[in-house]
């Protein structure tokens, strides 16, 4: 390469062709996404768009640099299947043998149709679940199929699928974070739905998870003398985080829309490219740890 | 490929002189600019480093907090200080392999003080809370027009200096300077344009522009002017020419080709293809780290020792050692099995301080002790604070890598382990943290050194050629006053 015009021939095809792959071809595979109904609960348009306050919230995410410590973007393992047992049917002994057959624990007649619906075989892969729910069909019994996320961050309680592209499109800017100093927020909305708890863990985050290192934002909270009344959005503080007596603690307005901008970030709908079954249709759905 | 004898007129030949003395104004305006970003980046990450050890150190400013002062210590660094050192010294290079004078000095400097203006409001803006939240790319739009324009003017007027050269063949660091001028404006306009516009673009794509633009920021346009720096100045200070020229070019088409892809972390939640192109990418600069290990030790051939003996040398040494650590370490990341462990950790900062510090920085130190004596003419005030600050960097920079990068992967299996508490996760990272800020510790007197002693040697220079100016024009007002 001798000459000055072969070399910028050399980078602008280098360039355009790392142009066309990552800045052109996401934008039209992804650039005009809309909200889906490709939710298991059809009728329902995915994601559901952020109310007002909580996109003001998003603009108080982003200019105190929230992201620099906690990502958005919960990882999955892979898929697991749990077989849970809906109805006995009407031979119970058939269902028993069924399942003694295929060794997944030891049954007696009717026992098998106590505490219903119960979990009979879980964390299995689908063509096992598949197998098992035919076979006992065949006793006469009814079994659901329940999808299951796996993987480190959904045991740690942090979401209950992983983060795909449809959750975000509707936020103005999209912070998916790169270091994880905190927990991850993608689903935090269903973790710690109250709004007094986020509201107090960012006036002292001391005061609610023993030894946090993060930051208190006391900025975005008002210290002052109670009035006639006592305001109605006073944080409820107790013991030695308290203020003063005749003092009471008011977050600003940055601070309640930074509150419900937290609370709106909810990614538990199961979606076709990241499926799960809804606890809500399940009693025996064991808590998050 | 033997080099043809020049065809230009042979009728005038520029002296050595004269090409430094054209490079004056504007790379004096840019490494002063440099070296007091550089401590102003130095301090701002020595404030972040700090909340590590109380979490309510400055709190209650809002514009000290951490999530500002953070991305106010990166952006300083990258384009306060890399960027400008890095269009310095390239500016110099591209004078001296041309044989030709700068073009237009006056106004490569007014570029520089709109990019410098720009910088100022967009960390201003940083700190105010108008951050864009888009990693490397958090100065707003306001300060985005000042940096672009400054950009264009100095990269206009170096490739007028290119054109203008008499040695019409072109060596390896020349390519890389040439690519790197135009990979710049083309990765920043279209990351801000398509992020900051007025209908920006939605969804993940944001991010994943975000990603490209990093991935090519630090690695394409690092890469290639950084190595530029280092093939240039071992050549000099070997004094022979490069081991092969064939090895420097797949160097040159690695780093393009496959180092413009990198940059989209294994587990972003994009479409698979994404990362996995990216993942493939990454792993292939092994590469480049391969090609250039091989040119750097054959043209070393008898022992590196010949460049240790300059204090540019030993940083240069160390530049180049630190681009295969660093670069090697993103390749590591990258591989499945092990980006598992380490995305989303501290890993991935220390590999990135590294890189910007260790390789870029260093190599841009080197350039930097090298070059300001010739342009002009006026020796270090202290040498001994050179190689003060050799070591200053060398050790604040290994501080910092080293324990971020093992508390990094603790740090990714305490994650991966569900019974370990958040706040216990987060704690065991913070030993590792405190460790780093006596590195940030030591890197910011390094980086005062660099200031002091480029201060010191503008103060002589002024002695030198103002002084005698201004008494011989006072000498000669004043008979002409007394005759009055």
């Amino acid at each position: 390469m001798k000459f000055g015009p072969l070399v910028f021939l050399a980078a602008f095809l280098a360039l355009s062709a790392s142009w066309c792959g990552f800045v052109l071809t996401p934008q039209v595979q992804l650039g005009r996404a809309v909200q889906e109904t490709n939710s298991v609960v059809k009728t329902e348009l995915y994601p559901a768009g952020r109310p007002g306050l909580a996109r003001e919230g998003l603009e108080v995410y982003r200019a105190n640099g929230c992201a620099y410590c906690h990502s958005q973007q919960v990882e999955q393992k892979g898929t697991l299947v749990d077989v849970v047992l809906t109805d006995a049917g009407k031979t119970p002994m058939d269902v028993a043998n069924a399942l003694n057959e295929a060794q997944v624990g030891k049954f007696s007649g009717p026992s098998v149709g106590a505490g219903l619906p119960k979990p009979i075989l879980q964390g299995t892969t689908l063509e096992h679940a598949s197998v098992l729910a035919n076979a006992l069909k065949k006793a006469g019994a009814n079994t659901e199929l329940r999808l299951v996320a796996t993987g480190s961050d959904i045991q740690r309680g942090w979401g209950m699928r992983r983060t795909v592209a449809q959750d975000f499109i509707s936020d103005a800017t999209v912070m998916p974070g790169s270091l994880r100093v905190g927990p991850d927020l993608a689903n935090v909305g269903s973790r710690l739905p109250d709004l007094n708890w986020q509201l107090v863990h960012l006036f002292n985050p001391a005061a609610v998870t023993k030894n946090s290192p993060m930051p208190a934002y006391r900025f975005l909270f008002e210290r002052k003398k109670i009035g006639k009344q006592p305001s109605p959005d006073a944080l409820r503080l107790t013991g030695e985080f308290a203020p003063a007596d005749g003092y009471e603690v008011v977050p600003k307005p940055e601070a309640k829309a930074l509150a419900v901008y937290l609370i709106s970030l909810r990614s538990d709908t199961p979606l076709y490219e990241a499926p799960l079954t809804p606890p809500a249709a399940a009693a025996t759905n064991a808590p998050a740890k | 490929m033997n080099a043809t004898s020049t065809t230009s007129s042979a009728s005038e030949s520029i002296s050595i002189g004269e090409i430094d003395a054209s490079c004056r104004v504007p790379l004096f305006t840019l490494f002063v600019s440099a070296a007091v970003w550089l401590v102003v980046a130095s301090v701002f990450g020595l404030l972040a480093s700090l909340k590590f050890h109380s979490p309510n150190f400055l709190s209650d400013c809002a514009c000290l907090t951490y999530g500002r002062v953070h991305p106010a210590a990166t952006n300083v660094l990258i384009y306060g200080f890399a960027m400008q050192a890095g269009l310095g010294v390239a500016l110099w290079i591209i004078a001296r392999l041309g044989e030709t004078r700068v073009a237009q000095p006056w106004l490569i400097a007014a570029g520089a003080k709109l990019w410098n203006f720009g910088l100022l409001i967009g960390i201003i803006g940083i700190l105010a809370g108008d951050s864009t939240g888009f990693e490397n790319l958090e100065i707003p739009r306001y300060g985005v027009v000042f940096l672009f324009l400054g950009y264009l003017l100095i990269a206009f007027l170096s490739l007028v200096t290119f054109h203008n050269r008499k040695e019409r063949a072109l060596g390896p660091s020349q390519w890389f300077l040439l690519a790197a001028l135009f990979w710049f404006p083309w990765i920043y306009f279209t990351a801000n344009y398509l992020l900051l516009s007025h209908t920006p673009i939605r969804g993940v794509t944001q991010p994943i522009v975000a990603w490209w633009y990093s991935g090519n920021l630090n690695l394409v346009w690092f890469g290639l002017v950084g190595l530029a720096v280092i093939f240039y100045f071992i050549q000099k200070l070997m004094n022979r020419p490069l081991y092969s020229r064939h090895i420097a070019l797949l160097t040159f088409w690695t780093i393009i080709l496959f180092a413009s892809w990198s940059g989209i972390p294994g587990s972003a939640p994009v479409p698979a293809w994404i990362p996995s192109i990216s993942t493939v990418a990454t792993i292939l600069t092994v590469v480049t780290v391969l090609s250039v290990m091989v040119n750097v030790r054959g043209t070393c051939a008898r022992g590196c020792s010949q460049t240790e003996s300059s204090a540019s040398g030993k940083f240069i040494a160390f530049g180049t050692m630190a681009f295969v650590v660093a670069w090697l370490m993103n390749v590591l990341g990258a591989v499945p099995g092990v980006s598992s462990v380490t995305n989303l950790t501290w890993y991935g900062v220390g590999q990135w301080q590294l890189n910007v510090f260790g390789f870029f920085g260093m190599a841009m130190f080197g350039a930097i002790y090298h070059i300001v004596p010739q342009v002009t003419g006026i020796e270090w005030p202290s040498t001994k604070s050179v190689r003060i600050h050799y070591w200053l960097a060398a050790v604040g920079i290994i501080l910092i890598v080293l324990p971020l990068a093992i508390g990094g992967i603790i740090q990714g299996f305490n994650w991966a382990n569900p019974k370990m508490s958040n706040v216990d996760v987060a704690k065991n990272a913070l030993h590792f943290l405190r460790a780093s800020t006596t590195g940030e510790l030591f890197i910011m007197v390094g980086n005062l050194m660099l200031l002091g002693n480029l201060i010191g040697l503008a103060v002589r220079y002024c002695k030198v050629h103002f002084v005698p100016v201004c008494k011989e024009a006072i000498a000669e007002v004043k008979p002409a006053e007394a005759k009055i």
